[in-house]
């Protein structure tokens, strides 16, 4: 399945957010971290349901120095 | 503790920090020692790794409340977004609001902070926005249930203090909530004139993050905002135009 994650083309196996989360960072239950799909915020308890589709639009964030 | 209570929390100090711009993660500490800030602001943005959990655990051991922001938004989706993400990454319903009319100035685009503004409010965040030093818009954010506002001294990252010290006395007067001022802080004069004319408390990042000494302007910025404070509370003499001697006039040789 091919989505666009954080701007770029990304081929994923696994099915929900949490399996992208442990393919792009090594981590199915990241810290300090937030994720939209396709402009809507996916809360973390639904990160191990939430399934992916082709073409979603996935954002991966989290805190940076600032302001 | 410091007299200020925002959306009903008391801050310990009046003086916030901006995180932006500091040279080297291992400067947070000792920075954030010397100003005891009352909130520490952090963007929010793309990552690959978990790496830049870092920051976080300084601030986390540190204790002080986090403020995100929406740096860099230019439109009110954007900034509500990054809201969103910011209050599921952080875990707090604060937000600083940012939305800016053009990358080069960092002016606020006020039709899209206001948009943005009463959305976020609707949505139960704690909505404290960058605003310009706009009475009338500050009042409009004020009326829409934002709980402070921050109006700029001058640009961002400019140094150039308070450009306007009649526009600042003028939001403080228009709205009931906390003023704070944000943008524009050079120095320590910069953030004590800006409470004695009556401002709650001062947001400083690149004043203290690209002085040559940062932790030294940590603590000056918060010597600043204590003494201007306490000026404010004392009442300062009205200006003359004509001297007016301190020593007797009676009884000299």
């Amino acid at each position: 399945m091919r989505l666009i994650v954080n701007g770029a083309a990304t081929d994923v196996v696994g099915p929900t957010v949490a399996d992208l989360l442990a393919t792009c960072l090594n981590d199915a239950r990241p810290h300090g971290i937030a994720v939209a799909v396709n402009g809507e915020v996916v809360c973390r308890s639904d990160w191990p349901r939430w399934a992916l589709a082709e073409a979603d639009t996935v954002e991966i964030v989290t805190a940076v120095q600032g302001g | 503790m410091s007299g200020l209570t925002i959306a009903g929390r008391e801050l310990t100090s009046r003086l916030l920090l901006g995180t932006g711009g500091l040279p080297s993660l291992a400067l947070l500490e000792p920075v954030l020692a010397a100003a005891d800030p009352g909130l520490v602001t952090v963007s929010v943005r793309r990552t690959s790794s978990t790496r830049e959990g870092g920051l976080l655990s300084v601030l986390r051991r540190h204790g002080v409340p986090l403020l995100p922001n929406t740096a860099g938004c230019l439109t009110a989706r954007e900034a509500v977004l990054t809201a969103e993400l910011a209050r599921e990454a952080l875990e707090t319903d604060w937000v600083k609001l940012e939305v800016i009319g053009d990358e080069t100035s960092l002016l606020p685009d006020a039709v899209g902070l206001l948009d943005a503004a009463d959305q976020l409010v609707r949505r139960g965040f704690t909505v404290l926005p960058y605003t310009t030093d706009d009475p009338v818009l500050a009042r409009r954010l004020s009326d829409v249930g934002c709980a402070a506002v921050m109006p700029l001294g001058s640009p961002i990252g400019s140094g150039l203090g308070v450009l306007n010290p009649h526009a600042i006395e003028a939001v403080r007067a228009a709205v009931a909530v906390p003023v704070v001022l944000d943008a524009g802080v050079g120095t320590a004069s910069d953030a004590a004139l800006a409470m004695e004319l009556g401002c709650d408390a001062v947001l400083a990042a690149t004043a203290v993050t690209r002085a040559d000494d940062p932790v030294a302007m940590a603590r000056a910025l918060r010597l600043a905002v204590e003494a201007g404070h306490a000026a404010r509370g004392a009442g300062r003499i009205p200006r003359r135009a004509v001297a007016r001697a301190s020593s007797p006039t009676a009884g000299r040789i």
